[in-house]
């Protein structure tokens, strides 16, 4: 089995972000950056699929050669090589899933597995546009009925399971009031939730191993694919500041002013 | 005339998805400043009853299309018959709320349409040619006014942005449509329904949650909760420890709330946490920690043990029907 | 000069990291407060390769430089100081192995290490002889293919968990440091006893016993190096381990630093946080600016390492300077967290408690300060 996965360079998820004043952007001076942690759910799935079934998981990412180190995340956790799409200017959705249509194309894999969403952008899109372009099937939101505390957890055993003839996937999804199971024909596109798995640490000796691992170049010239923005980002600004919030005595004086005040009682 | 059309989402249980109604009235919004007409779609094995609710919703016409297929929503047999109709309509902007649906299919229809689209919308700003989308990134901590320059713009909604399109006024015209319904690469399986009285947590309007600070003891959430016909929430830590189940969880990398009040009840307020609930407009904080970061979000604070704070808020608002 | 950090040194960093915060934080105040051995801790740091990292690549390490060892150490200390001090303990013995070390001494007593989770314990200090190693009294003699030991250790860190131990004894007590000599100990043989486990101020979460020798053979092929080259040994193994255990003060430094900053901005005195008072802001900067100094220091002292070079001077600046600094640092966030910062239920404390035991072990900060004073006059 052969997977795709996918490792978006993002700013940790602990940092903080500040919108500059211009609203042009976020500050990035003293900003930390990631794998985005869905992807890296979709990287420890991918390992999975490939301990349990055979074969190899090569991960993806787009952007200046600062994304090698999110390559090299994916690599340090057992991908067998990547492939890194050079690209220094702005992206959105549709180019990125342009992109990774023509990387799928190359690389013929039997599963595409990616984050949900991106926790910069929060489009949660690119995994629905590249299903699409390939006219493959989507497995959205993917999810494990058992806890991240269960055996299965904990013995590593993938939540994406094969169907008994091998030509699908079956997935469970998280959606609203409960949970889908679709059984997807392979090739498929899934994207994971949270709750598809507790993904593994890079280790030291993995870290080692990852330096010798190959990262294939690859531009979106050579690929043919135009990835001038169709979304523009016309102001970034932060979210309107909460006034100051008063400590109430009791509670009679709480619902007075959710009651009276607030209104929202 | 520019058209605005909204896909409207019927539940497995059969009934209209309550965000539609936000999503719609989203649309009428749109419509108004880009001085376009509001339609709406549903696909529905038997779409027939929603339809009559969805008449009275103000829009100029309900398009109803209706297979066997559409029983059991998948985004592959959806996307393809919703972007037939966009086409026909030469509609310029396709939205829909942003529920698990409503996000698994509308970048399917906008692939379909060569549209680049906004998730989670906010606001709709400007006129005419030049309406733009506020959207959230970095989980709320960053709103984006966003503009989309592809001839079709598809988009999602923020549900709890937008108030209810009210129902029963005026009376669009239901025309049904023939889709062509492709075949699935996808088979749906089943459906297990996580039974809950309560609202779902991204569109109740009141959200109580606990924190470690309950040490997993949960009763006088949840009774609080009923009595404000709230959604129940927690901290990570809460359900890291396994206290409650992981769909409860209200955070940056959980479910991001917006309500009208929001109650947090022994929860100390990590960033990650306050990422996922400080959009909400009336925050409540009970802790007993008068150094806890949540008073600092909060708009009522109140130091004190929640054992000893919620069953007499219970009461107290019992006590004002 | 380059001070950037490259990918894969902030890869290890990460790793170590995420080790730190998410497996040993949640568990540093149950080990300390009830002193008992982490093992699954350092079953997880084994796992994660954050263990043994002194072990050349030859002998199934993983080859890193002293910089990037250091670099991992910060991030383990971060976490707990008393977990690291038990990770590194395994590279503090096997140093002399690794330095002075045959190939066949390194094949057979390196490469379990890499294998399973194993651990050594370095045996120099005797009641009798801390810093004065030359005054030692445990005893090597020879017995035609064997070495007999007789004497007692203390303060030997993962004693009562080492199956193998390094120790130092001499071959003649009249030759002073001239007479002391290395060996290698495999398993508990015959002979070889630990006391209880030492009730600790600090780094309570590292296994501290008294390691005794009577009548212990040990073969001629697991003497390290010649008769009387022990203290030789010794000193090149401190010359190495220190760095590491300066980076240990630096993690403790760092925590105590980012648990001021956070309190200091929630904390309100007079209407505002006390970070924007500004006593607690000179605090602040000092234990930031300290902390950096000390790690900057510390990297040097490894870097020197990496050239090939002897480091005694910039390892005695480096150990000295951080157990020092971290001292300093560590009382102060006590002081910003005012009252709190005084009760266990706040992490400061045990910082503080943690950070003692570095200007004490592997050389106090006298000693580094002498060593210091004797490279200046060379």
């Amino acid at each position: 089995m052969k997977i795709l996965v996918t490792a978006k360079r993002v700013e940790d998820p602990e940092s903080k972000i500040k919108v500059k004043p211009d609203g042009s952007g976020i500050v990035q001076e003293g900003l930390k950056y990631k794998i985005n942690p869905f992807d890296e759910i979709g990287v420890e799935e991918g390992l999975r699929l490939a301990a349990k079934h055979g074969g190899e998981v090569v991960v993806v990412s787009i952007g200046t050669k600062d994304v090698q180190e999110q390559l090299r995340h994916a690599l340090a956790m057992g991908a067998t090589r990547a492939v890194w799409v050079n690209h220094a200017g702005a992206l959105d959705q549709l180019g990125i899933a342009a992109l990774l249509q023509k990387v799928v194309e190359k690389e013929k894999p039997d599963l595409v597995v990616l984050g949900k969403q991106s926790i910069d952008d929060d489009q949660n899109q690119v995994g629905q546009y590249l299903a699409e372009f390939l006219g493959w099937g989507q497995a959205t939101f993917a999810s494990k009925v058992e806890s991240l505390e269960s055996e299965a957890e904990k013995n590593k055993v993938p939540a994406v399971a094969l169907t008994a003839d091998g030509k699908a996937v079956r997935v469970v999804r998280e959606v609203d009031n409960g949970l889908a199971t679709l059984e997807v024909q392979l090739p498929a596109v899934v994207t994971t939730d949270l709750r598809l798995n507790q993904p593994r640490y890079a280790s030291l000796p993995g870290i080692m191993k990852a330096k010798s691992k190959p990262i294939e170049e690859l531009t979106p010239e050579k690929l043919g694919v135009d990835v001038t923005p169709r979304i523009q980002v016309l102001k970034m600004s932060a979210p309107p500041a909460r006034k100051a919030g008063i400590k109430v005595p009791d509670v009679a004086t709480l619902v007075e002013k959710l009651h009276n005040e607030a209104k929202v009682v | 005339m520019p058209i605005v059309l909204i896909v409207a989402e019927q539940q497995p249980d059969g009934n209209l998805r309550k965000a539609s109604l936000n999503a719609i009235s989203a649309g009428k919004a749109l419509a108004d400043k880009a001085g376009a007409e509001l339609h709406l779609v549903l696909l529905a094995k038997d779409p027939a009853k929603l339809a009559e609710e969805l008449k009275g919703t103000g829009a100029k016409a309900v398009h109803t299309a209706a297979a066997p297929e559409f029983e059991h929503y998948l985004a592959e047999t959806y996307a393809p018959a919703i972007a037939a109709l966009a086409q026909e309509l030469k509609a310029d902007y396709v939205g829909m709320a942003s529920t698990a649906q409503g996000k698994d299919l509308m970048p399917r229809v906008a692939a379909r349409l060569k549209a680049a689209m906004a998730t989670d919308v906010m606001a709709i700003n400007g006129s005419g040619a030049d309406v733009t989308f506020t959207r959230p990134m970095w989980a709320g901590n960053v709103f984006a006014e966003v503009k989309l320059t592809t001839p079709v713009k598809v988009f999602t909604v923020r549900a709890t942005e937008f108030p209810a399109a009210a129902t029963g006024q005026g009376a669009a015209e239901v025309k049904t449509f023939a889709a062509k319904v492709e075949a699935s690469k996808t088979k749906f399986v089943d459906f297990k329904e996580v039974k809950s009285a309560r609202p779902e947590l991204t569109e109740a309007r009141v959200v109580v949650s606990g924190g470690r600070g309950t040490k997993g003891d949960f009763k006088e959430i949840e009774a609080l909760a009923d009595e404000l016909g709230a959604a129940v929430g927690a901290s990570r830590a809460v359900c890291d420890a396994g206290w409650v189940p992981n769909d409860l969880q209200v955070g940056q990398t959980g479910k991001v709330v917006a309500p009208q009040l929001y109650i947090a009840a022994g929860i100390s307020g990590a960033i990650q946490h306050l990422a996922g609930m400080k959009s909400s407009k009336t925050i409540v904080a009970i802790n007993k920690d008068p150094e806890a970061p949540i008073f600092q979000v909060a708009d009522y604070g109140l130091v004190e043990d929640l054992f000893k704070v919620l069953p007499a808020l219970r009461q107290a608002i019992h006590g004002l029907k | 000069m380059d001070f950037q950090l490259t990918e894969s040194q902030r890869a290890l960093q990460d790793a170590a990291r995420k080790y730190a915060r998410e497996v040993v934080r949640p568990k540093a105040a149950h080990y300390d407060e009830t002193s008992e051995f982490p093992k699954d801790l350092l079953s997880a740091a084994f796992e994660l390769g954050l263990i043994n990292m002194a072990i050349p690549s030859e002998y199934g390490g993983l080859g890193l430089s002293h910089l990037e060892q250091v670099m991992v150490c910060e991030e383990l200390a971060w976490g707990c100081a008393g977990v690291a001090t038990s990770l590194i303990a395994n590279d503090l013995a096997n140093l002399p192995i690794i330095l002075h070390g045959t190939d066949d001494q390194k094949k057979r007593l390196l490469t379990p290490f890499t294998q399973k989770v194993k651990f050594s314990s370095f045996c120099l200090t005797e009641p009798g002889a801390g810093s004065d190693v030359a005054a030692m009294s445990t005893t090597a003699r020879r017995e035609g293919d064997h070495y007999v030991l007789n004497g007692s250790k203390c303060f030997i860190t993962n004693g009562g968990y080492a199956d193998q131990f390094t120790v130092f004894a001499t071959v003649d007590k009249a030759k002073k440091h001239k007479g002391i000599t290395c060996f290698v100990v495999e398993g508990r043989p015959q002979g070889l006893t630990t006391g209880k486990h030492e009730n600790k101020m600090g780094q309570r979460a590292s296994n501290t016993t008294t390691v005794t020798f009577d009548e212990v053979r040990v073969p001629v092929a697991n003497r390290i190096g010649e008769e009387g080259q022990g203290f030789l040994v010794a000193m090149a193994t401190l010359d190495n381990s220190r760095p590491l255990t300066a980076s240990i003060s630096v993690g403790i430094a760092r925590a105590a630093l980012e648990h001021s900053l956070d309190y200091s901005a929630q904390r309100q005195t007079f209407g505002k946080p006390i970070r924007e008072h500004q006593g607690v802001q000179f605090m602040l900067a000092d234990m930031a600016m300290n902390t950096h100094g000390a790690r900057l220091l510390t990297y040097e002292s490894a870097w020197v390492l990496d050239q090939g070079q002897r480091n005694t001077l910039q390892s005695s600046y480096a150990k000295c300077f951080a157990a020092d600094m971290a001292m300093k640092v560590t009382t102060d966030a006590v002081q910003v967290y005012g009252g709190y910062g005084y009760m266990k239920e706040y992490p400061v404390e045990k910082l503080m408690r943690d950070a003692k035991l570095i200007q004490v072990y592997e050389g106090t900060s006298q000693v580094q300060r002498l060593v210091i004073a004797k490279e200046l006059f060379k």
